[in-house]
């Protein structure tokens, strides 16, 4: 967008007034997202800069907040850190058990939304598939239906999930699924689905379907077909889709409100307790170490990107 | 060609000597079938963790049996007797006999809570009544009434008469600022107790709000990152899509953090003097600190599909215009905004969608005055509301639907795109 030689004095002064807008803007996009870094090495129990921070003083930083992650929780936080320490600091340290929770939960719903979403998505890029709309309209839905109005059905659904055996007149009372890792990852697994159709989709409508054609015409059964020429040449988005759909259970806080119990605290659950209660940098640290997560799950899925485009023959825009 | 007149003219078979239209149909058929059978192990577990449960929740804002059955008996009597009837002896003395068997049960408190949602304060008339319910003798009408003279007004005698039955839509009257008067009419609430209507129209108001913010500044970062060779667009891209990706819960946090009275802005702004020490500015814990939030989570929903559709605009035409005497800002009016229309509808309708159902960012910066309707929804969840609950839901959710039929007529589900 250079500067045309018959811009106006008056569309220069817009052209370079345009520019200062947009790096506001970039500014504003940004500096939340990075802000906490600096932050979370605070000295001081404070969530601004100190005057010994803006001097650079050393005095001014420490590692104390991410100190007090480890220890928060334990029973004896004291003492030489030899491997008994660590050791009772991996089984007892809040922020570590979230940790755990948050990535046991978020791969298995990660691994059935995946499964799911990418099986379903290969069905709704066929042109022959009925009610194409209408499906792909309900698989897209839990974006965008409000996450309380999930969370409320789910919370009444796991304290009884036979109770709809009602309607063709069953009363059944079976487990619970409240309180249980099956029922936060079967919610997260609904949560992450959308996520996984619209990449798989997105992938699979760039697809070539001759090539199925040729892999069918030269003897392989649908099966051979699929492992050995469609997910391949997919395999970047579905990566992409499982990414995102890991996010999604990551950072998902409400679900997890209404239907999880202590067993199941994750770390967004943690974080939303530290925020609402006794808020501490020590929330700032776990900030800072999941924007650096999200950095680099973002450039994974830029380089997955650029590989699927490659690989499909699709030059980038 | 002159070999295939013949078998032209007699109908055309496939190689095992069935009639090729017919097979052909056999065979879409089957391809079709194959297709649905992929979807169908998503769309079973969709229908069984997501379309059961919020239609089981749905169902609880039409049903609610916490009267009609624990107090039998005077739901007989008025199944018996048409609306209007005065209540007699009768009446009272088969509430008296309900109100025995709630202390026997301990459920007079299920029951009063229904009561209690079409008229408050009345929980405690039933359980304080429950107790006594043993030691009263015939005539009950004067015995109850010597208990609470509020036994004996017809609007209580509506309440009941409305919750005899489970089915009710009496959650909804209560959702839209209604309520049941002595003589069954459904009248409005009177004005310092409509609240619900007001949250719902605040709610849409503020999400209209953050989608033109939304729009205004993400346009202009969409139109540069569009007009800039592609290695520097990738480059900035980046800037747009970190946002994205980091947790909801650490950009609130790092707002928090920028925000408060303490904060990093208002510091900044105490140390270049724009403020003094005492006057630092309020810009969390109330409607402003959710506008500002809400406005940065939800930019990337705005600038990425302005971004695709703005991408494909070819400069020409601007310069078209240019080279026929329009001026820049006619160029942009009448050449360049029409055309990225489809982008604006799908970053606004999708922000807009968005927006209304958010419960987190309000939540937790949202204060008193920050609130949107999913935290109302939460609070009647917590006070164990349940049916008022779901009533609320589910008017939240029909007003999201139809955004949601709208944005597919308009732009397609399948345009939808994440980065």
């Amino acid at each position: 967008m250079a500067l045309p030689t018959y811009a106006t004095p008056l569309e220069r002064l817009w052209y370079y007034a345009f520019r200062v807008i947009c790096v506001l803007i970039f500014i504003f996009l940004i500096a939340p997202v990075l802000v906490v870094i600096p932050l979370s090495f605070n000295a001081e129990p404070y969530f601004t800069f100190t005057p010994k921070m803006l001097a650079l003083d050393p005095e001014g930083y420490s590692l104390r907040w991410y100190d007090a992650l480890l220890t928060l929780g334990m029973p004896a936080p004291d003492g030489v850190r030899d491997s008994a320490w660590w050791a009772q600091a991996w089984e007892t340290s809040t922020w570590i058990r979230a940790a755990k929770n948050s990535i046991i939960i978020g791969f298995w719903s990660t691994i059935l939304a995946t499964v799911l979403g990418t099986l379903a998505a290969l069905g709704l890029s066929r042109p022959e598939m009925p009610y194409r709309r209408l499906i792909m309209a309900i698989l897209i839905s839990p974006m965008i239906v409000p996450i309380i109005i999930i969370a409320t059905g789910l919370f009444f659904f796991y304290s009884n999930p036979c109770a709809p055996l009602a309607i063709v007149g069953i009363e059944a009372q079976c487990g619970r699924l409240t309180s249980t890792y099956l029922g936060v990852i079967l919610a997260h697994a609904t949560l992450g689905i959308p996520f996984v159709i619209i990449t798989v989709t997105a992938t699979l409508s760039g697809f070539d379907q001759s090539l199925t054609r040729a892999a069918a015409s030269l003897g392989a059964n649908p099966r051979v077909t699929f492992f050995k020429v469609i997910l391949p040449l997919i395999l970047p988005g579905v990566i992409s889709g499982a990414l995102f759909a890991f996010v999604t259970s990551f950072d998902e806080v409400v679900a997890v409100l209404f239907i999880a119990g202590p067993e199941q605290q994750t770390i967004p659950r943690q974080m939303w307790n530290g925020i609402r209660e006794a808020i501490s940098p020590a929330i700032l640290a776990v900030a800072t170490i999941l924007v650096i997560i999200s950095i680099l799950l973002l450039a994974t899925v830029e380089l997955l990107r650029r590989r699927s485009e490659r690989l499909r023959g699709v030059s980038p825009h | 060609m002159a070999d295939t007149a013949p078998i032209a003219a007699a109908p055309l078979t496939t190689a095992d000597g069935r009639p090729l239209a017919e097979a052909l149909v056999a065979a879409q058929a089957r391809s079709r079938r194959r297709a649905f059978l992929l979807v169908v192990p998503l769309l079973l577990f969709m229908i069984l963790s997501f379309i059961l449960p919020i239609g089981q929740m749905l169902h609880r804002s039409i049903y609610h049996d916490g009267f009609s059955s624990n107090a039998p008996g005077v739901s007989a009597w008025f199944a018996a007797n048409p609306q209007g009837t005065e209540p007699d002896e009768a009446a009272f003395a088969a509430l008296v006999e309900d109100l025995r068997t709630m202390q026997a049960n301990r459920t007079a408190g299920e029951a009063g809570t229904r009561i209690n949602y079409v008229l408050p304060e009345s929980r405690s008339l039933f359980t304080k009544a429950a107790r006594e319910a043993k030691d009263l003798q015939p005539p009950y009408r004067e015995a109850l009434l010597a208990l609470d003279p509020k036994w004996g007004d017809p609007v209580l005698w509506e309440a009941m008469r409305a919750s005899a039955s489970p089915y009710t839509f009496d959650f909804y009257i209560v959702a839209t600022d209604f309520e049941r008067a002595g003589d069954g009419s459904i009248v409005r609430v009177t004005e310092n107790r409509q609240i619900y209507v007001y949250l719902f129209i605040k709610t849409f108001l503020l999400s209209g709000l953050i989608t033109l913010i939304c729009l205004v500044i993400g346009f202009p970062v969409a139109h540069l990152l569009a007009t800039l060779p592609m290695a520097k667009a990738n480059l900035l891209m980046i800037l747009v899509l970190l946002p994205f990706w980091t947790s909801l819960l650490v950009r609130t946090t790092s707002w928090m953090a920028l925000l408060q009275g303490e904060g990093v802005i208002n510091d900044l702004l105490v140390w270049i003097g724009a403020i003094s020490q005492e006057g630092r500015l309020r810009m969390i814990n109330n409607q402003t600190g959710t506008i500002i939030v809400m406005t940065h989570i939800l930019l990337p929903f705005m600038i990425l599909p302005l971004y695709s559709v703005m991408r494909v605009i070819p400069p020409s035409y601007a310069r078209a215009a240019r080279s026929l005497g329009a001026t820049s800002w006619t160029t942009f009016r009448r050449i360049y905004l029409p055309q990225t229309l489809p982008g604006i509808g799908a970053g606004a309708l999708l922000v807009f969608i968005l927006a209304v159902g958010y419960y987190i960012t309000p939540a937790l910066v949202g204060g008193a005055d920050g609130q949107l309707i999913s935290n109302l929804i939460d609070f009647h969840m917590d006070k164990s509301n349940w049916s008022l609950a779901a009533a609320l839901s589910a008017m939240l959710l029909v007003g999201v639907l139809v955004l949601y039929w709208l944005y597919d007529r308009l732009i397609g589900i399948d345009n939808l795109k994440l980065g």
